[in-house]
């Protein structure tokens, strides 16, 4: 059986990640969207991997959140409170999602994850940094390249073309 | 412990199911973004679950290299928004129709 902890962490992050579709306001969604993300940190912790979770809390609630609030905040304000979406393809929408998740989910009930136990220790988090700078490291370099790639790349799309450096002073 | 794999997994669907239905349903560009976030989590939840049980330190690797690239992800998406909405005036998918045939 699930105790407390989870039970609260996995209401607190399905009904964010439904705000953060449903609400109206971009702004309000962003923030929901802020609890689905910790929500998931929390469940890391649950997990017995907290260098997971800080990596979570680090890289999704303290930038990429913060981020995608900045881009809300830059698009016109009839718009951030205007729902964009179909009418019609939300009850088909809708349909899909309960589809997915009773087809699904009766696979998993029924196969032989619920017998799944462990009693072994979680995994040590210095075994993942010895595994990051010796077995993984031809991965890291890439990784860290392609960030480079994409940070340069969203600098590159982002540049505004039609102002003058004269006047991007003023 | 008290909690199952099967939980974990079942929270996960669930993320899953949502992030689909917001991508199929929702037409405003940093939504559909929303839906991508939600459904990358859902996969990273399953990675690290996955790994508790197995026990293997090889599945939060991944998803800490997954983190990793999601992010790369979100800033090549937003800038891309960004240059939509300044072409366009509107953040509406329906409108970016100049390479529609």
């Amino acid at each position: 059986m699930v105790d407390a902890t989870f039970l609260a962490l996995s209401v607190l992050t399905i009904g964010s990640a439904i705000a953060a579709l449903e609400l109206r306001s971009l702004i309000y969604g962003s923030i929901a969207l802020m609890g689905t993300l910790g929500g998931i940190a929390g469940f890391f912790l649950l997990l017995d991997s907290p260098f997971v979770a800080l990596f979570q809390i680090a890289v999704y609630v303290g930038s990429i959140a913060v981020l995608i609030l900045f881009t809300v905040m830059l698009v016109k304000r009839e718009l951030i409170f205007k729902k964009i979406e179909d009418p019609r393809r939300k009850l088909a929408g809708i349909g899909l999602m309960l589809i997915l998740m009773v087809g699904l989910g009766s696979i998993i009930i029924d196969s032989g994850l619920r017998t799944v136990q462990t009693n072994e220790p979680p995994v040590d988090f210095r075994d993942i940094g010895k595994d990051f700078v010796t077995y993984y490291w031809p991965a890291l370099v890439l990784m860290a390249l392609i960030l480079a790639g994409a940070v340069t790349g969203a600098l590159v799309l982002a540049r505004r073309e039609d102002v003058a450096d004269g006047q991007r002073t003023n | 412990m008290g909690n199952e794999l099967i939980d974990f997994v079942i929270v996960s669907i669930a993320l899953l199911g949502i992030g689909i239905y917001g991508l199929s349903v929702k037409r405003n560009a940093i939504r559909m973004l929303f839906s991508i976030e939600i459904i990358i989590n859902a996969a990273n939840l399953n990675l690290v679950a996955f790994a508790r049980y197995i026990p293997n330190s090889g599945g939060q690797t991944l998803a800490l290299f997954s983190i990793a690239i999601a992010a790369a992800e979100v800033a090549v998406g937003l800038s891309l928004i960004i240059v939509a909405y300044r072409m366009y005036q509107n953040i509406d998918i329906a409108d970016f129709r100049s390479l529609k045939g």
